[in-house]
């Protein structure tokens, strides 16, 4: 399926990263032997029951937790105006006290360019996400689909060479998710970043990722790690089908399925 | 903000500024009843009427704008010097966990003691001037604004934290002016506020012991039974206070113009 000849090099490569959270991380493990590299322009999801370690895998993707064995390389460097990784929040994380264009230069600030600059980049960011025009709203303005968009103009505007994103649309109500996911499609076409995007909504990795990888177990680890088909997405294609109810038994792990027509019969 | 918990109905800020004032007329119109009627005797209580040309006598010999100008200058100095202190070692001692625990001790010690107590180490220290009031002043703001800092810099969002850290403003610095101090101001400025009322109860306080200003003069004038005089200063001192806090309101509403 993929093309095996000249694969771009990749962005970032974890290397058997194992993580216990609490004191000096001593407590107990979240990862363990994880190993994973991003191509440069790949999106990939990752799925996996809640508190399997999705945000903790994240959090040392991005330096904000130190694996507690293992390495994290990734492929690049801060430079003027940019960084290597910018993060997505699952809410939004807004300053509350900054307005819509404050927030988005946040992450420009330190970065060597003049206000004029780092203000017009934000705008630039706000109006790939749609949102130019509310650029001097205060957050609490803002409904959460859009402070959501916000969130994600403020990791766009540092042009990172990875984009992480912990399920950003977690939050939102299905039309409003919908509309964010074929907004989050065309700015990945357009710029061609590569996002690790975590999710435990089997249908959006599908739809949205060239791969998607399923953390589990205590201590959580890869479970396993698919290729998805060509795009644009079917959802009535029966290949489709296959793969959510495999990726379905993969999350699930060890508890077993729910019997055929259970539905039917709790009615 | 400040939303009634029971509302009456939604009156503008002109209307709840002429509630304001037709209450102040009653009472003053209740209060000049009283003494005409004959039921509340001068020697007890002067009647406003008779205020006017007490405080025109004032003026007129100097002494209101000396007494005002000296307690405005012990005021606005003592308060900032024990804000600016209180809420700096407030925030300190809210994120910096040795530091906390290191001043439980010496804060439940000092943190009861009233300003008015210090005043004769005040003496002793400053001498009789300025300075002494100054100091008094100033401790008794001192910790209103440091507990006041100290919750506000606690309840902060660690997750705010976090987003510092994820664009590149995790260092110290970063930490402190990007995210805690615009976080806890809502928490500091009310610290401050509460600070601004108690600084002029202090003013009194700190000139009591004679310390020319608004303090020494109402001394002068009870020693003297001059209650009309007496009265004047306090009433100086509601319109002065009444004054710095619609200044700081109109202030804060500026700064915290994210908030509501
Ligand atoms: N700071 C922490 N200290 C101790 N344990 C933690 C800490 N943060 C997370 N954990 C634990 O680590 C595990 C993984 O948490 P993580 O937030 O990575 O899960 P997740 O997969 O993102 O879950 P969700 O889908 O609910 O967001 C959980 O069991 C959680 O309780
Ligand atoms: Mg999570």
């Amino acid at each position: 399926m993929a093309e095996l000849t000249a694969l771009p090099a990749p962005v970032v490569t974890l290397k058997n990263v194992s993580l216990s959270h609490g004191r000096g991380g001593q407590g107990t493990p979240v990862l363990t032997g994880i190993t994973l590299s991003l191509r440069r322009g790949e999106f990939v999801a990752v799925l996996g029951p809640s508190g399997a370690g999705k945000s903790t895998l994240l959090r040392i993707v991005m330096g904000l937790l130190k694996p507690g064995t293992g390495t994290v390389e990734l492929s690049g460097t801060n430079g003027k105006g940019r960084r290597i990784a910018a993060l997505v929040f699952q809410d939004a994380k807004l300053l509350p006290w900054r307005r819509v264009l404050g927030n988005v230069t946040f992450g420009l600030e330190g970065l060597g360019l003049s206000l004029a600059e780092r203000e017009a980049r934000a705008r630039a960011a706000l109006a790939l996400v749609g949102l130019a025009e509310h650029a001097e709203r205060w957050p609490r303005e803002l409904s959460g689909g859009q402070r959501q968009r916000v969130g994600v103009a403020r990791a766009l505007t540092v042009d990172p060479d990875l984009l992480l994103m912990d399920e950003p649309f977690g939050a939102l109500d299905a039309i409003t998710r919908s509309d964010l996911q074929e907004e989050l499609l065309r700015i990945w076409q357009q710029t061609g970043k590569t996002v690790l995007f975590v999710t435990h909504d089997i249908d959006e990795a599908l739809l949205l990722a060239d791969r998607v990888i399923v953390l589990g177990g205590k201590p959580a680890t890869i479970r396993s790690d698919l290729v998805v088909g060509p795009r644009p997405r079917d959802r009535g294609d029966p290949r489709m089908a296959q793969l959510v109810l495999r990726l379905r038994a993969l999350i699930a792990g060890d508890r077993a399925p729910p019997p055929d027509g259970w539905i039917a019969s709790d009615i | 903000m400040n939303r009634p918990l029971l509302r009456w109905r939604q009156s503008g800020s002109a209307g709840r500024l002429l509630a304001g004032l037709a209450g102040l007329v009653l009472m003053f119109g209740i209060w000049q009843a009283a003494a005409e009627i004959g039921w509340l005797p001068d020697r007890l209580l002067p009647r406003p009427s008779s205020l006017p040309v007490a405080w025109i006598g004032e003026i007129e010999g100097g002494y209101w704008q000396a007494a005002v100008l000296d307690s405005l200058s012990h005021y606005t100095i003592g308060l900032l010097i024990g804000s600016l202190l209180g809420a700096a070692l407030g925030i300190c001692a809210g994120t910096l966990g040795w530091l906390d625990a290191g001043l439980g001790g010496i804060v439940r010690l000092l943190r009861p003691i009233p300003g008015l107590a210090w005043v004769p180490f005040a003496i002793l220290w400053f001498g009789l001037g300025s300075a002494g009031a100054v100091f008094v002043i100033a401790i008794s703001v001192f910790w209103i604004n440091f507990y006041a800092a100290h919750a506000a810099v606690q309840a902060v969002d660690r997750d705010l934290l976090e987003v510092a850290d994820a664009f590149g403003h995790g260092h110290f610095w970063g930490r402190v002016v990007k995210i805690l101090l615009p976080a806890s101001a809502p928490g500091l400025l009310a610290g401050f506020r509460t600070g601004l009322g108690q600084a002029w109860m202090s003013v009194v306080a700190a000139e009591l012991f004679g310390v020319p200003g608004i303090g020494a003069r109402m001394m002068q004038a009870s020693s003297l039974l001059a209650t009309d005089l007496v009265l004047i200063y306090m009433l100086t001192m509601a319109l002065l206070y009444a004054m710095t806090d619609t200044v700081f309101v109109l202030i804060r509403r500026r700064v915290l113009a994210w908030q509501n």
